[in-house]
């Protein structure tokens, strides 16, 4: 297929899938912050969020402090940078738009919608309406997304390329949720100096589990007690979690295997390369090594990626 | 009901045309509140289906949607078969005048048209002189605009040799119209149009580069910023082919080759949808981002089609206009089938007078102008806006041409006071490749401001699905 179309049907993805995860991270922190705690550390959630996607200066420059309210309309409707759900949906629809022939009626129509929705609400609107259910609202316009692609498209080249895209950028967005909260999680349990998961802790990490919608999974598979080490067991090595890292390189290293062409060996390498470490790896090894540090480094690997697929397949000869 | 303008639905005394009963005992059966309804979920649906074309002229990516209109225009079926043989006629000598220009040139030397005329427009491509194009075809697909007049006679407008647009809305009208009211189909014969796309690359197919067996057909986009992309993507999904820009397109020793996943692949026949000033930034406008450089050069080489030719825009130039009756003559030895409006113009000294002391009568365009814009329509306009023009035409007369203001039949419609006769064309798209073909029927334009006799869509223009009625044993569609 056309390098430029299959560009834009990957970016679609990406976008859409991003749009996904910050709705679902926006939401457990939401949800957190409503659990009663000292300012301070509602205050340092909300600057992981920022943190998370790299976005301390952007913020700065229009926010002089760091208040629920206030994170929440710069990540959700703020126009004026490119990584607010508003600007992802837009990016989402702008792609799909210049490659709608490409997709079926029914995926257009549902990417259009999504977008004239949005567009027609004030951030005033979304927070009098509850920002939960704005969340829910974003998740479900994705699953319907999903769900139009999975019925009703041709598995072909374009079908490979959104799937690699939402793979990708998942497998980044997961990496990074695990990272940040992780650290401000498990750091939190350590400085008291508590063994215990108390309450407020176990409703912390049944957040992050939800947001990956994996709380049930998690009871499913351990059947005990909430523990930092097995969550992130279950978000980095499950291969049949969805959301799961595991899970995500497979998925990308099969479809690399099926769009190969004369130019992507080495990008094929790597992949199975990251995958291997993850269908073998241990979670000792990785504690060993560090979580924060082999996070970054699996994140930096997946950018690698990106731009080795964007240059192998996207850019055209 | 006014007997000025030839109305599609009722007679002079206001009773129903015959080929309307059908639809007038039908829609008399529905209450008024249905056609509301349904005429907002036409519109809904429009819109989820993002059919909208873009404004030049307002903020940076507005769409709009172009109005539709509930009410069908129907053609019986012994009227379809006279324009269907007019436009096939007329089409067929266009095609041939092209070719004789970049070539022999046999009607100038007969001096049948001012070989000043043709030479000398700015519109005649030099770069095209002295090679053959697959089948002797210039302009595969041609959107003849046509209006009936006062009488009820059909006269062509304009011949629209480029790249005329307007068939997905053809298409989508029809769509909308089985889906609204599936039962109006199922009690009438008309004729089906859905089948263009195959025909389109049926056609597409047909000019390919000589020894080629199994082209590789594409359609090429200015970008999804252009006013027309719905319908270039429209067309490429329902033909199954790729949609490209010419970022996506390459020359190599003359070959013209796309971008794809897996390497370069070649193509052989464009279906472009972009100007020929930008087509080629080596021989064009060299600031032009949408074309290929060194795509003239391929294409002379005879190693990839265009479809339309390079340089049909001297065929339908409006100063070439009046000769298009000698055309068929001349090369076809046959009288031309549909008539020609009475054109005056104003860079001959005699005309130039009747239309300076005619104006408030007459329709005056630019010569080159297309889409509405920059026009003067007399009869509509005001003394002050009259004077204006007459400044322009002193000072440009070479640039306009006039006409006699055609009462434009009217086709009722609803508006916002109920149900009001307005005025119409009717484009309808003839496909040239092994043969010359179209789908029964094309696009109705309305204008929907009362009196107007412009139906672009850039000035507030609507559509009408359009019927052709089919007598009583089912014939090909060709």
């Amino acid at each position: 297929m056309l390098s430029r179309t299959a560009d834009h049907l990957y970016w679609m993805a990406r976008y859409s899938e991003r749009a996904e995860n910050l709705a679902r991270l926006l939401d457990v922190t939401y949800q957190m912050s409503l659990v009663p705690h000292d300012p301070e550390t509602e205050r340092n959630s909300w600057n992981a969020i920022i943190a998370l996607n790299s976005l301390e200066l952007a913020y700065s420059k229009r926010h002089d402090e760091v208040t629920a309210s206030q994170v929440l309309h710069f990540m959700v409707r703020d126009e004026t940078h490119p990584s607010s759900i508003y600007s992802c949906l837009r990016a989402a629809r702008e792609n799909a738009h210049a490659v709608r022939g490409t997709l079926t009626a029914e995926m257009w129509e549902t990417i259009n919608e999504t977008w004239l929705q949005l567009r027609d609400q004030s951030f005033d609107e979304i927070y009098a309406g509850g920002v939960a259910a704005f969340f829910d609202w974003v998740k479900q316009r994705a699953s319907l997304l999903r769900g139009a692609m999975f019925g009703t498209m041709l598995r072909d080249e374009a079908f490979q390329f959104i799937r690699l895209g939402a793979l990708l950028e998942r497998a980044d967005n997961t990496a990074r949720i695990l990272d940040v909260k992780y650290h401000s999680l498990a750091g939190a349990q350590q400085s008291q100096g508590d063994d215990l998961v108390d309450a407020n802790d176990f409703y912390h990490w049944g957040a992050l589990l939800r947001s990956v919608s994996a709380f049930e999974v998690y009871r499913k598979v351990y059947r005990d007690v909430i523990t930092p080490e097995r969550v992130a067991e279950l978000l980095i090595l499950r291969e049949d979690l969805p959301r799961a890292l595991h899970s995500c390189m497979e998925g990308i290293v099969r479809i690399l295997e099926k769009v190969r062409n004369s130019r992507s060996d080495e990008t094929v390498r790597r992949a199975g390369q990251l995958f291997a470490t993850l269908r073998y790896g241990r979670m000792d090894d990785i504690f060993a090594r560090g979580l924060h540090a082999w996070l970054e480094d699996f994140i930096n690997s997946i950018g690698d990626l990106g731009a080795r697929i964007s240059e192998d397949f996207l850019v055209g000869a | 009901m006014t007997t000025l303008f030839f109305d599609e639905m009722h007679d002079a005394d206001a009773k129903t045309r015959p080929h309307y009963g059908p639809f007038e005992t039908w829609a008399r059966g529905l209450s008024p509140d249905v056609m509301v309804r349904k005429r907002a979920e036409a519109d809904l649906a429009f819109r989820r289906l993002g059919i909208t074309f873009a404004v030049y002229g307002e903020e940076a990516g507005t769409e709009r949607l172009i109005p539709f209109d509930t009410i069908p225009r129907i053609i019986p079926n012994a009227e379809w078969k006279t324009l269907r043989a007019g436009l096939k006629q007329r089409v067929k000598a266009l095609n041939m005048f092209l070719d004789d220009i970049y070539n022999g040139q046999d009607i100038l030397r007969a001096g049948r048209i001012p070989a000043e005329e043709v030479l000398d427009n700015a519109q005649f491509r030099p770069e095209m002189r002295g090679f053959k194009v697959p089948n002797g075809i210039y302009a595969h697909i041609a959107g003849v605009d046509v209006v009936r007049a006062g009488a009820g006679e059909f006269y062509v407008l304009e011949d629209n040799l480029r790249v005329p647009s307007g068939v997905s809305y053809m298409l989508e009208n029809r769509k909308m119209m089985m889906r609204l009211f599936p039962e109006l189909f199922a009690h009438q014969k008309i004729a089906p149009v859905e089948h263009y796309p195959d025909l389109l690359l049926e056609t597409l197919r047909a000019v390919a580069p000589a020894g080629v067996d199994d082209p590789t057909v594409v359609v090429m986009t200015p970008g999804a910023f252009n006013s027309a992309y719905f319908e270039h993507s429209f067309l490429a999904q329902q033909m199954g082919v790729e949609l490209v820009e010419g970022r996506d397109l390459f020359i190599d020793h003359d070959a013209v080759y796309m971008r794809t996943t897996r390497g370069p692949k070649r193509v052989d026949v464009i279906y472009r949808r972009i100007d020929d000033d930008f087509l080629d930034p080596q021989v064009f406008r060299a600031d032009s981002m949408l074309g290929v450089p060194g795509l003239l050069k391929a294409y002379r080489a005879g190693r990839v089609t265009l479809c339309n030719a390079i340089g049909t825009g001297v065929a339908d130039d409006k100063s070439i206009y009046p000769y298009v009756g000698e055309m068929v003559r001349f090369y076809l030895g046959e009288e031309p089938i549909l008539n020609n409006v009475p054109t005056w113009r104003c860079r001959d000294k005699d005309d130039l007078r009747y239309v300076l002391d005619h104006l408030p009568e007459l329709v005056v365009k630019e010569v080159h102008g297309a889409g509405g814009y920059g026009m003067l329509v007399g009869p509509g306009a005001s003394k002050a806006e009259i004077e204006q023009f007459r400044a322009v035409l002193v000072a440009h007369p070479d640039k306009y041409i006039a006409q006699p203001t055609l009462a434009l039949s009217t086709c009722p419609t609803y508006v916002e006071s109920g149900i009001a006769p307005r005025h119409i064309d009717l484009r309808p798209f003839v496909l040239s490749g092994k043969e010359v073909s179209l789908v029964p029927g094309g696009l109705t334009r309305v204008a929907l401001r009362e009196g107007s006799l412009v139906v672009n869509s850039s000035q507030g223009g609507g559509t009408k699905d359009t019927w052709v009625l089919e007598n009583g044993h089912a014939e090909p569609h060709r």
